[in-house]
């Protein structure tokens, strides 16, 4: 059994984000870029459903400029077996992805793709679900927990919900997407980067793939959220409460 | 679930205790140890039991006897030390006298601190007073009755005024961050905490330079750099806690060292108030500067015991776009040290940190702190190693410590290793060795020592000593490998004299030997103000002894430490 896992390149998370001075979007040049975090469970699940020999292969996707390449090697020295780049120079939104995801399964015939919940740069939360649509696979969405029976061909997936875990089954060929409790992801180990060195990545565009891509959303701006304003200590009882009565408005 | 911002959740949840606990765990008053408190030692038959103890066992002519010409002078001037009414401080086994030469404080002289700087920065509030008596390791403690918060230098110089007229003795504090006891007072010391001067007043952002006030946070002026899309030349495991005027005082090394220097060298100009008020300006922000001696040199290093710091002026590097760090297992010490010949060569003008670690600080490390956890599945490896590298070029830096990394891999220098794939990681890596002073004070009592050894036999002394102490001690060694600089630390469930005495002086004798230092990065303060000759020949002490008597006639600054209690007090 195969397992394709969606990897994004996104603005590492740890990085403080700018937002550009026209407010067109933010500021991406010279700023570390990474695996998006939810990629990286989704990576690490699928090498261990490989590890515990339920499926033979991994195989890593990335989309976007050629910086793409770097996080699929990322992906490589974790431990996925190919990689494969669809080479795409502009904005790719949710649907865009999922259509071409669709084609590549076409192609490559997983019969599980894992995906992460969200991408921490747009938080669309919408890839995942609109390529199960369009495969008309099951889908398990904010996996926490994932068993696989490999004889019935069933994922078990536990789901974080607001009111505690949802525990669905979905029968294979499916899609997952991944939440932040699934798993701890591995380190890239020295060996594992030198393996990865020769390990194949291939490339597609997505004329190729015959997948049109119209951008379907338009950004009118993108702006900072307000700053938190510095609180004040105040120096009496009597003070606090003419405050909140004041100026906070509250009693 | 659906809505949130993901990127915040997972900052959120990634790390409960980066920055949060770090910072506040460095607060003296947040680490309510009872294991520390009730192991300190102030109670009065402990005290006389190493007085009593101190005097079968002379341990300081013991401690000289490698100096013969010093034996003498030293000896005389040890008498005077430690006859009754004598203090002493948990595992320090040192002792000393509160000088008669200072007044003690009373009701007249907190009426002036209050109208020279108000009375919400005159501070007797019981909790606060603790805290600002107690070290960071909860060894030393003293009985300060005030604490004085000045906003400017102006009230610098008048407090140091008043104090120099009166004969009150003063402790200068910033962070309180420091390891050898010098930011506490040793008895009722006047604390001039340095706090609420944080104004960054200048930022050349064409030269780098930053020009700030004394008590500004490290980590503060890191976000602020970065801010401007600068760095500071100086990076250590207290950044959340500690203040550039420590920094500046205590001359600290830290993670940074070998790429940028020491801050003898980005230090670039400094206020200090001398002990009688007098302001000095010497906040220069030029490179260079020859004209006459280069006095601010004075004021980096010497722990409040010459003036205070209200003001520095620093040389900043800019930020580079490319950081990456490794971890690195090695199967024994001397694979460390060609790794760190290699890595000097080969990553040269991007290398920014080299780190050791033993297998004892990675098992304390794992142990004590909440979520850090070994990256090599198997923990069978004697030594870690961590690398940073910092440069302008994504691409090729990686493609270089790549390079680096797996021909070292080809040449059994290292044994397993991971490269961070993002900042996450990074920060995981630099935790494990960031994080070792902190296990370490979970793990109970911990006798510190901070030695420049060259560093082929660097490594001997752990070893060394873990025989000595056998099961009595858990000993781990860790360190600035880049630098020559091992962090020797004894781990003990308590202090304990008789696992003291095995380890002083010992260590200093071992370290003298080798024509070490006995103090690489954390100074002498209370600590080592008594093993100084270990790493200072007679004549160089004596001209410090001048500088001091003519800077602080009174010795009021930071008394009892430094320099040698027979000296000073
Ligand atoms: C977890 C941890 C990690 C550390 N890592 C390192 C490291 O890697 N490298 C290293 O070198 N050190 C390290 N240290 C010790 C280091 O000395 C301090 O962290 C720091 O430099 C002290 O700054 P501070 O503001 O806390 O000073 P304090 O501890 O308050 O004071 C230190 C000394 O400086 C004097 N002083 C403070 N402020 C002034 C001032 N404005 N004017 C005059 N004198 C002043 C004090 O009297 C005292 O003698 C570490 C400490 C901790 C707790």
């Amino acid at each position: 059994m195969k397992i394709m896992v969606a990897v994004k390149r996104v603005i590492d998370y740890a990085v403080k984000i700018r937002v550009k001075p026209d407010k067109t979007g933010v500021v991406t040049q010279n700023v570390k870029m990474s695996m998006n975090p939810f990629c990286e469970i989704a990576l690490e699940e699928a090498l261990r459903i490989r590890e515990s020999g339920l499926a033979s292969e991994v195989v890593a996707v990335s989309m976007g400029p050629s910086q793409c390449i770097d996080t699929l090697r990322t992906g490589l020295a974790m431990g996925a077996d190919r990689g494969i780049h669809v080479e795409a120079n502009y904005s790719l939104y949710p649907l865009s992805v999922a259509k071409i995801l669709k084609k590549l399964v076409e192609i490559e015939k997983p019969r599980l793709l894992i995906l992460g919940k969200q991408a921490i740069d747009d938080d669309c939360n919408q890839t995942g679900q609109m390529i199960a649509g369009l495969l008309n696979w099951p889908q398990g969405t904010f996996a926490s927990k994932v068993v696989l029976d490999k004889e019935k061909q069933v994922a078990t997936v536990d789901r974080e919900v607001d009111d505690g875990i949802e525990t669905v089954c979905l029968n294979l060929p499916a899609v997952i997407t991944t939440d932040l409790r699934l798993n701890q992801p591995r380190y890239a180990t020295l060996p594992n980067i030198m393996k990865a060195k020769s390990k194949p990545i291939k490339k597609f565009t997505p004329e190729e793939l015959n997948v049109e891509i119209k951008s379907d959303l338009e950004i009118v701006e993108v702006t900072e959220p307000p700053k938190r304003k510095s609180g004040v200590i105040v120096s009496s009882v009597d003070e606090l409460i003419d405050k909140l009565k004041h100026e906070a408005n509250v009693i | 679930m659906l809505n949130r911002n993901s990127r915040n959740i997972f900052r959120f949840l990634t790390r409960p205790f980066f920055h949060h606990q770090r910072n506040s765990f460095l607060l003296p008053s947040s680490t309510p140890s009872s294991q520390f408190t009730s192991v300190t030692g102030f109670d009065e038959k402990y005290c006389t039991q190493l007085h009593l103890q101190r005097n079968i066992i002379p341990t300081e002519l013991k401690v000289f006897s490698f100096f013969n010409p010093l034996r003498n002078f030293l000896k005389t001037r040890q008498l005077g030390v430690g006859i009754p009414h004598h203090k002493c401080y948990g595992s320090m086994g040192g002792v000393v006298q509160r000088s008669p030469r200072f007044s003690e404080l009373n009701d007249d002289d907190v009426k002036h601190f209050q109208e020279v700087l108000g009375e919400k920065n005159v501070i007797q509030d019981e909790d606060k007073l603790t805290a600002a008596n107690t070290d960071w390791m909860h060894k030393y403690k003293g009985s300060s009755r005030l604490i004085l918060q000045p906003c400017n230098t102006d009230q610098v110089s008048q407090i140091l005024k008043y104090c120099n007229s009166r004969g009150l003795a003063v402790v200068p504090q910033g962070g309180n961050t420091g390891l050898v006891g010098g930011s506490v007072p040793v008895f009722d010391e006047v604390i001039v905490n340095l706090s609420s001067m944080n104004n960054i007043i200048s930022f050349d952002k064409v030269s780098g330079i930053l020009v700030c006030e004394a008590g500004c946070i490290l980590e503060n002026i890191m976000s602020f750099l970065d801010n401007e899309g600068f760095i500071m030349p100086l990076d250590l495991g207290a950044k959340g806690s500690c203040q550039i005027g420590g920094n500046v005082s205590t001359n600290a090394g830290g993670l940074r060292l070998v790429r940028y220097g020491s801050l003898h060298g980005s230090v670039l100009g400094v206020e200090a108030v001398l002990a009688n008020g007098t302001v000095l300006d010497m906040l220069k922000t030029l490179r260079k500067d020859n004209t006459g001696y280069d006095l601010k040199h004075l004021f980096i290093g010497s722990e409040g015991s010459l003036g205070i710091v209200t003001k520095v002026s620093i040389l900043t590097p800019p930020k580079l776009a490319s950081v990456n760090v490794a971890l690195l297992a090695c199967k024994d010490y001397s694979c460390c040290q060609k790794l760190l010949q290699e890595a000097k060569r080969k990553l040269g003008e991007i290398l920014s940190a080299f780190e050791f670690l033993d297998s004892q600080s990675m098992d304390l490390v794992t142990k004590h702190l909440e979520g850090a956890r070994n990256p090599f599945p198997t923990s069978l490896h004697n030594f870690y190693v961590l690398i940073e590298t910092t440069g302008s070029d994504e691409s090729s830096d990686k493609q270089k410590l790549e390079a680096f990394l797996l021909g070292s891999m080809e040449n059994e220098l290292v044994s397993d290793g991971v490269l961070a794939q993002d900042i996450n990681q990074a920060t995981t890596f630099w935790r494990l060795r960031e994080g070792i002073p902190e296990a370490l004070i979970r793990a109970g009592a911990v006798y510190k020592y901070d030695l420049s050894i060259p560093v082929e036999n660097l490594y001997n002394l752990v070893e060394e000593m873990r025989s000595r102490l056998g099961d009595a001690a858990n000993v781990v060694g860790y360190g600035h490998l880049g630098d020559g600089n091992l962090h020797l630390n004894v781990s003990v469930p308590q202090y304990d004299d008789k696992i003291l005495s095995q380890i002083e002086p010992f260590v200093y004798e071992w370290t003298s030997k080798q024509r070490g230092s006995i103090s690489a990065e954390h100074g002498v303060g209370l600590m080592k103000a008594n093993e100084i000759f270990y790493s200072q020949s007679r004549e160089t002490v004596q001209l410090m002894t001048s500088i001091k008597n003519l800077m602080d006639p009174n010795h009021i600054l930071n008394p009892y430490k430094v320099l040698p209690h027979s000296i000073t007090s």
